[in-house]
Order: structure tokens, then sequence, then C-alpha cells
């Protein structure tokens, strides 16, 4: 479970016995399969600092995965000041090394959802398509396993029946459920989940937004204005803000990641659809820049396919084929 | 941030003219730099290298890099090769000869396949079509709620058997729903799929063969990266779509991903999808995706957009009222007016050239508009033609009217004093004229007329 329990309140992994194999073989397979991926694309460069090749081969994997051009400079700088003071003299060692360098490009990404607060308030964020709604109905459903009771607030007041879609996830996980009318002001949506959260004394508040283009100004007034009003309703509220980020996406992802924290500051990134063979490079462009973990990761449809984030599996998925 | 490519190779080569002729090290850094701006506009790597090669090939063997201007050259290389690559002239739709017409719509989660599917819709209804939407995403949850919605608001029947049916059987009952009722396009909603999905590429593969559409379009979402080649290539051996739509263009991304894809697949963009509303979709002009992808703006594209949104009599009616009388507060609403018509300020700054890297970081407070107009329309008509006898206490009201400070209404009204300097010296031909805007002199035959004064 990544939901961050203080560990007095952290459920007994004997509690769900049917489900943690499926857990473990799913991360296992996915594991072996970027282990072997990663082993013959490291086998075939075959090491030797010395050669050209190689370096311009990390590099193409690295731009091929969308870690863009300062991202993917700076962990070849690092690489290469690594191999010239002697360190690096096997495709082991490269390996090692460059799971090192991406896990500190990342640093805090292993962080979990901390659910100290009572209730917690998560608000998700978003260009459209990126799978906010998804994201915010596996986040109830996983909360809910781990014995945290969970409101879900459909702040997406725009897009044709995202209250419904959202409506659907919130039944599934037993969540409470605050709803909206198309058109109605999603900061009083925001407001009343929250308010419902504290009422209620549920452990977790989890408010979906509507999907915008960062470049909308005026879309992006009326997030701040969600958070803002998240924030008078309940002091040091929201205590996380989701961005979610598609991992196909490209280099416009570090605009997004940009100007939505100018809109509202983020706590980290959720980094969906992992499952297809976009290698989702742009959050360490992401974290590179503005420093920003990745806190989830989507790696299919199921709900055991939203996971936390783990540095060394993610590096090593950067050179599979 | 990079500015544009221009900049850059006239950074790069630039400072040639000093030394007279350039080096193979300037060629190389030349190449590095189109190679970078590529990159960062998401054309996937390997296009890159390719195009790199070509762009290389034709500097060297044209001798360009010895010539003077050698920025200028490379430039205007890079965009011949962009555009040959990109295609020319737009393509369209393929009409059955025998109605209906049947269009499927396939692609990744969250490209935007049922909000393009109901503005695709829009648009052909439009152009005098019959179109119907079929609704073949029985997975996510709310999906065919969703093209129900913006079915309805579109105009165009959808139809729908729920969730517990075959998607294959749905979009051929839905084919044939279509005909019976005399609808002459139909376009089936598909549900987002991932192209390594076995299982569901498989099931799209049966509904392409139910239903023999004579159109396959991939929706794909401008923003994606360099996985967009290994999508559209699956995509295509899959179900041999023929043409692609690309939404979200109205964002700032770059594109690139068009480029990829088209290069790889050869397949054309069909239509552009430019925002949320509804009609918000338009035919894709290849030829001005060249210098999005290098930030060089897109005039042409502004220039139509603003003739579009500019109603000509009333801009011709507002200009000879400027020759005749002041310009007013009124004049300033309506001219305000016009302009909001034609888009948001950001997407107009896109495309001019030079600026839109520039804008990158820049937010354009997009509600200044709206805030002058609230403003204009607290004052009384009289307020409006004579704004010299607003006072203090005058001020203060329209403040409270319009939810603003005095401090922005002073503020507007000393841009309205230069505003109306400026129209002054436009009017008396002391300035040169942008086609299309009220007041800064829109028809050809204002100058005419001054000439025979």
């Amino acid at each position: 479970m990544f939901l961050g329990l203080e560990p007095g309140a952290a459920v007994p992994e004997a509690d769900e016995p049917e489900r943690r194999p499926g857990l473990f073989r799913r991360l296992a397979e996915n594991l072996s399969r970027s282990r072997k991926a990663m082993a013959a694309q490291i086998q075939a460069i075959a090491f030797d600092p010395a050669d050209d090749s190689v370096w311009e081969e990390l590099e193409e994997a690295l731009l091929l995965a969308d870690c863009g051009v300062p991202a993917t400079v700076e962990i070849i700088g690092r690489l290469e000041r690594e191999a010239t003071a002697g360190g690096l003299r096997t495709s082991q060692e490269l390996l090692a090394a460059i799971e090192r360098i991406v896990a500190s490009l990342l640093a805090g990404s292993e962080s979990r959802i901390d659910l100290a607060a009572r209730p917690t308030i998560v608000l998700m964020v978003g260009v459209n398509g990126a799978g906010k709604t998804t994201t915010v109905g596996k986040l109830a459903e996983h909360a809910r396993r781990a014995g945290v009771s969970v409101v879900v607030g459909a702040a997406d007041t725009f897009r044709a029946a995202a209250g419904e879609q959202l409506e659907t996830w919130a039944e599934r996980a037993g969540a409470d459920f605050v709803g909206s009318t198309r058109g109605q002001d999603p900061a009083a949506v925001a407001y009343d989940a929250v308010s419902a959260a504290v009422a209620r004394g549920k452990g977790v508040a989890i408010i979906d937004t509507a999907g915008r283009l960062h470049t909308q100004g005026g879309l992006m007034d009326e997030l701040t204005k969600v958070r803002r009003v998240i924030a008078t309703r309940l002091a040091g509220a929201p205590h996380e803000t989701l961005l979610v980020v598609d991992a196909t996406t490209g280099q416009n992802g570090l605009q997004q990641a940009r100007l939505f924290g100018a809109a509202v500051p983020l706590t980290g990134i959720v980094l969906t659809k992992l499952d297809g063979t976009a290698k989702g490079g742009i959050a360490i462009a992401i974290a590179h820049e503005l420093g920003l973990p990745i806190k989830l990761i989507g790696v299919g449809e199921t709900l055991d396919d939203l996971r936390p984030f783990a540095a060394a599996e993610f590096a090593a998925a950067l050179f599979g084929r | 941030m990079f500015a544009t490519l221009s900049d850059r190779l006239a950074a790069t080569l630039g400072d040639l003219r000093s030394r007279g002729r350039l080096t193979e090290e300037d060629v190389a850094r030349a190449m590095r730099e189109i190679r970078l701006a590529l990159l960062e506009a998401d054309v996937n790597f390997k296009v890159v290298k390719t195009f790199v090669d070509t762009v290389r090939g034709r500097a060297v063997g044209e001798g360009v890099l010895t010539g003077l201007n050698a920025p200028q050259q490379v430039i205007k290389i890079v965009n011949e090769e962009l555009t040959a690559l990109m295609g020319t002239g737009s393509a369209k739709l393929t009409f059955a000869s025998q109605p209906p017409t049947v269009i499927l719509m396939a692609g990744l989660q969250g490209s935007g396949k049922t909000t393009t599917a109901a503005k695709l819709a829009a648009l052909l209804m439009k152009q005098g079509k019959k179109p119907a939407l079929v609704a073949c995403d029985v997975y996510r949850p709310a999906a065919i709620d969703q093209l129900k919605t913006v079915g309805a608001q579109v105009g165009v029947p959808v139809f729908e058997r729920g969730t517990a049916e075959d998607p294959v059987d749905i979009a051929q009952w839905g084919v044939r729903q279509a005909r019976s009722q005399g609808r002459d396009v139909v376009i089936v909603d598909t549900a987002g799929r991932l192209h390594v999905d076995e299982d569901l590429m498989g099931e799209l593969v049966r509904i392409r063969d139910a239903i023999s559409p004579q159109n396959v379009l991939l929706v794909l979402d401008s923003m994606t990266g360099q996985d967009a080649v290994n999508v559209a290539e699956t995509f295509r051996e899959r179900v041999a779509f023929d043409g692609i739509v690309l939404t979200k263009l109205d964002g700032d991304a770059r594109g690139g991903a068009a480029l990829s894809v088209r290069a790889v697949t050869g397949i054309p963009v069909k239509y552009a999808s430019v925002g949320e509303k509804l009609d918000q979709i338009e035919e894709f002009h290849p030829d001005r995706m060249a210098s999005r992808i290098l930030g060089m703006g897109d005039v042409l594209s502004l220039i139509e957009r603003i003739e579009e949104s500019v109603d000509k009599e009333q801009a011709a009616e507002l200009e000879q009222r400027l020759r005749t009388n002041d310009f007013t507060l009124e004049d300033m609403l309506q001219q305000l007016r016009m302009l909001k018509k034609i888009g948001s300020i950001t997407s107009m700054l896109k495309m001019i050239p030079g600026l839109s890297r520039q804008m990158n970081n820049a937010v354009v407070d997009e509600r200044a508009l709206d805030r002058v107009e609230a403003i204009i329309l607290s004052m009384t008509p009289a307020e409006r033609l004579r704004p010299d006898i607003l006072n203090g206490t005058r001020r203060a009201r329209i403040a409270r009217g319009s939810g603003t400070s005095v401090q922005q209404i002073n503020a507007l009204l000393v841009q309205h004093k230069q505003m109306k300097k400026m129209t002054r010296s436009m009017v008396t031909g002391s300035m040169p004229r942008i086609p299309g805007m009220p007041g800064l002199g829109s028809t050809g035959a204002s100058k005419k007329r001054k000439k025979k004064r």
C-alpha cells in the first residue's frame, strides 16, 4: 500500500491474502521484463567508455524516452564524469550508475501520499485526457482497501458525463460521492466535498477537476480559485495537489508542470499510461527542472495497476525496448 | 528556454561575415541547433536524424554555407524540407458512392476521440451532411453518456445500446440504423486503447471488418512525444488508418509528433482540433505546421482568423467614424469586442513569428479585456463619448459598478488617450496599415480615397 499511513494505522498484511500474490506477480513480471530488455540493450552496447558510439546510443535511448535535451545532457554528463573517474568499467556498473543518477534526479519520488491529516485533501489537476478521473477512482479504491474512508468530489463540471464516470468509480470503491451539475462552479463542489469529509469524519477527500490546457488563462484562474476555496474551508488543505501527466507526453509536459505549478502549488506527479511503449521520460525532465517528485504511476487499467513509484525500476525501464 | 531556430542559427552562423567562410565545425554546430530545435518540438529522434542529414546534404551541395547569409539560407532549406515532409494541400475525407459514408475513430485513451467525433459531426453538418454517431466505447465509465451529451449539443442522433453488448455488434447495428434513418455519414466512436493491447486491437480490427469504413481516423494528441511513431505504426499495421486528427492544438505544444507520424507512415493529417468548443475543428494545413514546429509563428492562420471574425461592414463603418469623429470609449469598446471574437490573446500571440518562443513562459491575463469591457459598460453614454467629464466621484462609481479599482479605470483612460492619438495619426496616414484591423485601415479603398484628396 502506497498511502503513507502512520505506522500504528498500517493495515496488517494478512488482511488481504488473496490480493497480494497477484500484485507481486505482476510486479515481478514487469521487473523481469524490463530487466531482461535492459540487460539486452546494455550488452548490445558492450560498454567501453572510450567508445563514442556507446554514448550516442545512451543519448538516443534517453531522448527516445522523452527525457528531453537538458535532462539527457545532465545524465550523460554525470555518467561521463563517473567514467572518467574510473568508476564505470562494466555494463553492470554503467547500469547501476544510471539507476543512481535517475533516482537522484527524482529525489523524493518514492515518498508516499501522507494521510496523517484528517481529513487529507487531495486535489487532482492536469490537461485533458491525462487520466485524472480514472486516477481519482483508483486512488479511492486503494484508500478504502487501506481502511481509510473516502469522499470523492466531482469538480469537473465541464466535460460531458465526467460526473457520471466518477460516480461509477465511487460506487465501486464504496466512497461517498459529492456530485455536481454541469456548468456549476467547481470551487463550490470542492468546498462541499471538503465539508462532507470534515462533517462525516472521513479520512480523505479526493477532488477531481476538469482537464484544461495550461495555456487557458481563465481556466487556470479557476483552478487557483478552487484551491483557495479548499484552503479557506480547511486550514492546511489541500495536502496534496497532484499533476496527472500522460506518459506519452512529449516536451510540452514541462510547460504543463510550469504553468499548473504557477496556478496551484504542486506536490507531485502522477505518471499515467506507462503500460504502453512510452517510457515517461518527461517525468525526469520535470523533476530535473522543477524538482517535482513522481508519487504514483499508472501501468494498466485495473485497480492494482496504480502503483507507488520505484526509481530503480523506472530507470531500468527507460532502456527497455 | 531556446529562442526560435532562426535566432539560434543566427547566433551560430551569424558572425560569419567577420570571418568570411564556414569551417566544418560551424556546419556541425548549425546542424546541432537544428537537431535540438526539432527534438524540443517532439519530432522523433530517428526522423530528426534523417532530416538533419538531408538538410546537411543540401546545404553542402548547394554551397549555401559559404554564402554571406548562411543562416537565412539554412532556415529556408529547413523550412522547405519540413514542408515537403508534411505534404501540401489539405487531405479530404472519402465519401461513399452509396451512403452512408462510414468513419471509424480510433486512438489511445485520452487523445480526444469522443469530443472529436462530435466536432466532426458538427463540421459535416455545416457542410450539408446528415451525420449520426455510434457509441462503441463500452469500457470507460460514462463514455456513452458523454457521446450522447455532446451529440445532443451539436444536434446529431447518437445510436447506442448500452455497455452490455459487443462493440462489433453495436457498430454494425449503428451503421444499419443510420442507413435506415437516412443519415448519410455515420461516425463510429470507439474506446481508447493502447496499441500494445492485443485484445482491444483485435476488437478494433473486427469492428473495422464488420462495417468496412471509407475512413479510419487516428486521433492523435498534439502533445505526444517520441512514442507517437510506435503508436501510429501499430495502428496502421492493424487497422490501416488513412487520416489523422491532431487534437489539443490550441495549447502550446509544437506538435512535432505530427511530423514524425507523417514522415514514418506517410498518412496525412486531415483535421486539427483547436479548442474545447464543439465548433473548434478545422481542416489541417500541413504547410503551416512547419513554422509552428520551428516556433516561427503562423501568420497565415492569424490573418485568416482575423478575416473570419471581423465583420467587414462594421469595420468599415468604424473606420468611417474614426475619420470624421474622435475615437471615443464607445469605439474602443467596439474594437475590443472585435478583438475578442478573434480568439484568446495567447493564441494570437503564439502565431506571431519570433514572439512565440519568448511568450512561452509568459502568462497573459486573458481577463484584461473583460475588465476593460466591464469598465466601459459601467459608464453612462455621456461618459463614453466625453471621458473628460469623469471626475473622482464618477470614477469611484464606475469602479464599484464594474468590480474594478479607480486605478484600473485611470489606466484605461490613459490607454484610451494613447489609442486616440494613434488612431488620429493612422487616419491621417502617417502609420503603416495592418490589414483587417478596424481603425488600422482594413479596406484598401481608404488608401485610395486618401490619395485623391
